[in-house]
């Protein structure tokens, strides 16, 4: 899981996306020019915090994305050859839940409440296979049994409230994974579940991914889920990418101030720690992004060069790039000052 | 500070169950133990975390002490006043001093009153200031949680979750509590504004030598902030340890799978874990026996532990687990032989388990 797969052409492969969405006379820049790639087979953990852009990312690669959020021109998203952001619409439907198929956070929302999920998983059959009812069923319940569901024959003719959260989010992961799709979206699939039960269901996405060798997108707020799932990672922070490594590079050496912080806020079983390290202030609004470097007034670092200029992608090492002045003035790292936000829950 | 001569607040045999109707007439057809025969206590100065999954009880165990839902049986004493003999008069002024954060900001606070007018009904409730003062008071109190006191003529709306989360906790301190149950106060929240109001909830701690009950799912934070912690499943605790024993060495098989199954952000100490099979079972038919026989890993279990209610009991000094399996126990190998038990008790502490 943690070696990092190098093809020649990757599977996915986004550029510049851009996706705006403009309400009235102002406009939210919720995914603000991002570009990275999927490898075929391989697991791709996308982490930030509520607002940085990560699940528009998700629903744009999948164009999904409702007036008046409109992807910009310019922006690229090339999958298996063709380019998503302008297929027309009967193609991108061939392309949902046929290639790229997706896995939401929340399964009672995600299913139709009056159809048993036997019927449902079989819809993705019979749309996109064109297979007979029957055969439909046959293969929707052959597709709940792969992921575990005891008596699938069974559980095919309950409907959504009738299993628990655990055993919907497995009906999702079946439906998800009918067609034998090249890339699953999963946008928080666990986030809704107990600790035992997200422990079973990152099991069997994993053993699931390994069997099929499809390709994951795995969005997530929880730094464990990507640790123990994926073998490269995005962080986003305000629309954009900040850094990106392989996921033991990551850990091991987080370069952007604000992925050390991140690491630092969350308590650790077993470490002891009297309080933890906070990331003053709070996320900047989409529609009013600030010049310069976007993390700058939350940082401890920050200079007058991160005020003056928005920093590039710098290059950090093999695969590891980060978004951060300190690139070119590492130096700087070692004399901290408070951040220029103030700090709220300082007082007292 | 924590003061263990006398319990601030003392749970015993706690029940709490919900009729399941049926029909037009709503006949009862059975009963849901939320929270089935659970007793602890909590010292002036301590946090007690609360931990365990959806259904476990752990909500309706914080919400019961209140009194927001009524106890079915079982008795609580608060400073040795006895919560569940007050008339609502009574009700009224011990709730001064028993106050409860909730988990979501934003159904918690009244969209039509302003953050001022929210932290202020508890001061004219409690008659604890009016007028001219109790403005000042909430200024006070706001600049005390870390917000602005011009915040006062805000509305919720116009807060992040962090920030309402604050209100919610100067709402809690303006009657000058003593004991505060966070009920998930964190967990809707971002990491790193989550961090900022578990400090902010341990400064407070510090200054006025409040009591917590922290009540959350993510075993870290209650590692973090937790004195002592009590393990629920299926209505009853099954654990019961200070922070430090229950997270290096957790007795009940289900406290190991649930601490093994915590996503450790470091890719390099990937490890082995107990996955645990199935769901936790319906609180209206819970199992026989030990309520986690059906899923549970022990290597000694076998037949006694469908047949044997295992008790809370002391395993090491200060460390109670339920578990008939796990050595030192009053349930006598010769009881577990006669209940159809054929594997003697022996300790197991799998490497999954231990952080």
């Amino acid at each position: 899981m943690t070696d990092v797969k190098t093809t020649t052409e990757p599977l996915l492969s986004i550029r510049d996306l851009r996706t705006y969405f403009h309400m009235g006379s102002v406009t939210a820049r919720s995914v603000d020019g991002v570009s990275f790639d999927v490898g075929a087979g391989e697991t791709v953990g996308i982490v930030g915090e509520s607002g940085c852009g990560k699940s528009v990312t998700a629903l744009s690669i999948l164009r999904l994305i409702q007036p008046p959020g409109r992807i910009e021109p310019g922006s690229v998203i090339a999958f298996e050859g063709k380019d998503l952001v302008t297929l027309g619409d009967e193609e991108i439907r061939n392309v949902r839940g046929n290639r790229i198929s997706m896995i939401f956070q929340e399964p009672m929302s995600a299913l139709n409440p009056v159809f048993t999920v036997g019927d449902q998983v079989a819809e993705v059959a019979r749309i996109h296979a064109g297979v007979s009812r029957k055969e439909a069923w046959n293969r929707a319940v052959e597709a709940l049994s792969l992921t575990g569901i005891p008596a699938p024959g069974d559980r095919a003719k309950q409907y959504p409230h009738q299993l628990s959260g655990g055993m919907r989010q497995r009906v999702l992961i079946a439906m998800a994974l009918m067609m034998k799709p090249a890339l699953v979206i999963a946008d928080e699939p666990t986030t809704a579940l107990d600790v035992t039960i997200q422990a079973q269901i990152l099991d069997l996405l994993v053993g699931l991914q390994k069997q099929f060798g499809t390709s994951i997108l795995m969005i997530t707020h929880d730094l464990g889920v990507i640790a123990e799932t994926t073998s490269r990672v995005i962080v986003m922070y305000a629309g954009e990418i900040v850094e990106q490594a392989a996921v033991d590079e990551l850990f091991a050496k987080p370069h952007h101030p604000y992925t050390e912080g991140l690491m630092f806020a969350m308590p650790h079983i077993g470490r002891d720690q009297e309080r933890l390290n906070v990331i003053p202030g709070t996320v900047p609004a989409p529609t009013a992004w600030p010049v310069g470097c976007r993390f700058r007034e939350r940082c401890p670092y920050s200079w007058d060069l991160c005020e003056r200029e928005h920093p590039p992608l710098y290059q950090i090492g093999a695969g590891h790039i980060s978004r951060c002045h300190l690139a070119i003035e590492p130096e700087r790292r070692n004399h901290p000052h408070p951040p220029l936000v103030v700090q709220e829950g300082a007082a007292a | 500070m924590i003061d263990t001569s006398a319990p601030l607040l003392s749970v015993r045999n706690l029940k709490k169950s919900f009729p399941i109707k049926k029909g037009v007439f709503g006949r009862q057809v059975g009963a849901v133990q939320a929270v089935n025969d659970v007793s602890f206590d909590v010292a002036p100065g301590e946090t007690l975390g609360i931990v365990g999954e959806s259904g476990g009880g752990k909500t309706t165990a914080g919400r019961a002490i209140l009194r927001l839902i009524e106890p079915t049986s079982g008795s609580i004493k608060f400073e040795g006043r006895d919560v569940c003999a007050l008339d609502t008069r009574g009700l009224r002024a011990i709730r001064r001093e028993m106050q409860i954060i909730f988990q979501d900001p934003v159904s918690s606070l009244n969209p039509r009153m302003t953050i001022g007018a929210i932290i202020r009904e508890g001061l004219i409730i409690h008659k604890l200031a009016q007028g001219a003062a109790a403005d000042a008071r909430v200024k006070q109190l706001l600049e005390e949680v870390g917000l602005r006191k011009e915040y006062a003529t805000r509305y919720p709306h116009e807060f992040s979750g962090g920030q309402r989360q604050r209100i919610g906790v100067a709402r809690a301190l303006s009657v000058e509590p003593k004991l505060i149950i966070c009920d998930e106060p964190v967990s809707a929240l971002d990491v790193s504004v989550q961090a900022q109001v578990i400090n902010l909830l341990q400064d407070l701690q510090r200054e006025r030598n409040l009591t917590y009950m922290f009540i959350a799912h993510d075993l870290s934070v209650v590692e973090h902030i937790a004195n002592r912690v009590a393990v629920m499943y299926l209505g009853k605790i099954v654990e019961l340890a200070t922070s430090e024993d229950l997270y290096r060495e957790p007795l009940m098989p289900y406290t190991q799978a649930l601490l093994s199954a915590v996503p450790v952000a470091d890719p390099a100490a990937r490890k082995e874990r107990i996955i645990l099979q199935g769901d936790v079972p319906s609180p209206a038919n819970p199992p026989s026996g030990c309520v986690f026989h059906p899923r549970c890993h022990h290597p000694a279990k076998d037949e006694a532990c469908s047949r044997i209610v295992p008790p809370l009991e002391e395993k090491a000094p200060g460390h109670l687990a339920a578990c008939i399996k796990q050595p030192p126990t009053i349930v006598s190998w010769e009881q577990q032989q006669q209940a159809g038990g054929v594997r003697p008790p022996e300790r197991y502490l799998p490497i999954a388990a231990v952080h």
